[in-house]
């Protein structure tokens, strides 16, 4: 009875295959873009195969039974790689779907008695179900991978360290700053420090749009970290909205220098530098249009 | 028995630490120190550790101590050339580093220490640059 | 998910002179896994902290450093076993400004904050066992 269905797959082989491209082309909508017809059919052909050769009495019932090694890397990659290629969940996933009904339509078509195709269609089903949640899992790590990456794009773009003037460095700091970033923001200060001398870094948080009591702990690290290294730090851009909220958290900034803007920041930066700006006794000056 | 070279420079007197400081060592400094600035009546005290990758709470003590005892001489402490990644770990760590003062490197740690030396024998000590 | 050991050395230390190559071992071991530098700095840092606490309270004790890895992360593990008094009281000694000994204390807290993973069991009379896991990527 069981070694039916077995036999009825493997000798179908080209018939499932047919089927579920048919399948796959309706349903799912993968667009000849995203991959062309002949990929496709190499790579689902791989999968059938893999799959078929593979049922036993033993593996039916055990989607992680070590014959289906193949299958599970060959699904693994292929979730991998159309994660990365940007496919949708549902796209991915109905490779495995599309399968299934394929099978289960031949198993139906081979097979006239009722109950026994009805037995066995939930074996294979349940084996089936296991295989797509698994193309998920994949699916999912592949997108992780994905995220992580362009996180650390972004953490990399973000945290602009700006000479303003001999000894003077500036650091606008743009979203928000949690520990990780806190990280690098500190490690590219402290090198630009060490690297141009400077005594002053102006810490600009006019593009941080929230800041409770962990930014302002984090803030407080960079201020404690530079002046550990003999510099000293002053905190601008503070909106009145945050000037609020501080106050409202309770968090103590009375041993860092703040100012709103970064404009008073850098005039007061001069000012402990004994630097001076003065206008020039000199003509007035135009803008040379040519 | 290795011990930490300690150099005059004119008034003030400079160690360089290259090497990982264990127990012993660390103390032989401690006392080497403590000798010379009486002996050569110092102002001040520069340690460059910018050749140190790991200051531990074991070595954030004895630059205290050595800071207490040269302070108990009449001898200011400044400590330069932190490595960024040292101030980091520090901070995280939690490290108060009391009565250590600190500069970027050699020169400013030298401009520091004159600020804060009177020739004529009394001190002033700058607020704001000790890292308390 | 769980954390699979990939490479594995162990060490006695005993005495001083010993903390220097575990040290210089631990940053190997960072080294191959890609670690930055500031998040090797707070690794060896720590373990530097637990070790001298190791020779201090416990007259030494057996370190094993390992890389680990867990799902896509590399990272690395280094556990300190020593027979020594033992912590009678851990949440107390995990607290900050907390001190036995007659400075910075046991520098628990602080260590736990510079790396990832931190666990710790002791029993006085007995002997202590601390595991810290610093990643890759902090």
């Amino acid at each position: 009875m069981f070694e039916n269905i077995i036999k009825t797959l493997k000798n179908n082989k080209g018939e499932i295959l047919e089927l579920w491209m048919k399948n796959q082309l309706a349903s799912s909508g993968i667009t000849e873009d995203l991959m062309s017809n002949q990929e496709l059919r190499k790579q689902s052909e791989e999968l059938v195969n893999a799959l078929v050769n593979n049922l036993n009495e033993n593996s039916i019932n055990d989607s992680q039974s070590p014959d289906f090694d193949q299958l599970t890397e060959l699904l693994g990659g292929i979730s991998i790689s159309r994660a990365r290629q940007g496919f949708s969940p549902r796209e991915t996933g109905s490779i495995i779907l599309s399968l299934k009904e394929a099978l289960l339509e031949i198993l139906k078509k081979e097979n006239s008695d009722i109950n026994e195709v009805f037995e066995e269609s939930l074996k294979l089903s349940r084996l089936l179900d296991n295989f797509m949640i698994l193309t998920f899992e994949t699916f999912n790590k592949g997108r992780e991978e994905l995220i992580m990456r362009q996180t650390d794009e972004i953490t990399d773009i973000s945290t602009p360290v700006i000479k303003v003037w001999d000894g003077i460095l500036a650091l606008p700091i743009i979203g928000t700053l949690d520990s990780a970033r806190t990280q690098v923001v500190m490690e590219n200060l402290l090198q630009e420090i060490v690297k141009t001398g400077s005594g002053i870094a102006i810490l600009d948080i006019s593009g941080v749009p929230t800041v409770d009591s962990l930014v302002a702990q984090n803030l407080l690290k960079a201020v404690s970290a530079t002046r550990l290294m003999g510099a000293d730090c002053i905190i601008s851009g503070i909106r009145p909205e945050i000037a609020q909220t501080i106050v409202h958290l309770g968090i103590d900034l009375t041993q860092v220098i703040t100012k709103a803007s970064l404009a008073s920041a850098l005039q007061y930066a001069f000012k402990s530098l004994r630097l001076e700006v003065r206008k020039t006794a000199s003509e007035a000056t135009g803008v040379n249009n040519q | 028995m290795e011990r930490i070279p300690i150099l005059k420079m004119g008034p003030f007197l400079l160690v360089t630490i290259q090497i990982d400081l264990y127990d012993r060592l660390a103390l032989n400094l401690e006392e080497d120190l403590v000798k010379m600035v009486e002996k050569t009546a110092s102002k001040g005290v520069l340690i460059d550790i910018s050749a140190v990758s790991i200051v531990d709470s074991f070595m954030g003590r004895i630059l205290g101590n050595i800071a207490s005892m040269s302070r108990l001489l009449d001898a200011q402490t400044v400590v330069v050339g932190m490595q960024p990644a040292v101030a980091i770990t520090l901070v995280e760590l939690g490290l108060p580093l009391n009565g250590v003062y600190t500069a970027l490197n050699m020169e400013k740690g030298m401009n520091l220490l004159k600020s804060m030396v009177d020739f004529n024998g009394t001190q002033q000590e700058d607020g704001d640059h000790s890292f308390d | 998910m769980e954390i699979i050991p990939l490479t594995k050395g162990t060490m006695m230390v005993l005495k001083d002179q010993d903390v220097v190559p575990f040290r210089n071992q631990v940053k190997e071991y960072a080294e191959r896994i890609k670690m930055g530098l500031v998040n090797q700095t707070k690794l060896i840092t720590a373990a530097s902290e637990m070790v001298r606490n190791m020779l201090k309270y416990g007259n030494g004790g057996l370190t094993i450093i390992e890389i680990v890895s867990r799902g896509a992360q590399n990272g690395v593990r280094v556990t300190f076993k020593d027979e020594g008094p033992g912590i009678a009281d851990i949440p107390q000694a995990m607290q900050d400004g907390f001190s036995t000994g007659k400075s910075l204390g046991l520098g628990l807290p602080g260590t736990k904050r510079l790396v990832n993973e931190f666990e710790i069991k002791s029993t006085p009379g007995v002997g202590t066992t601390i595991t810290i896991i610093k990643w890759a990527n902090g």
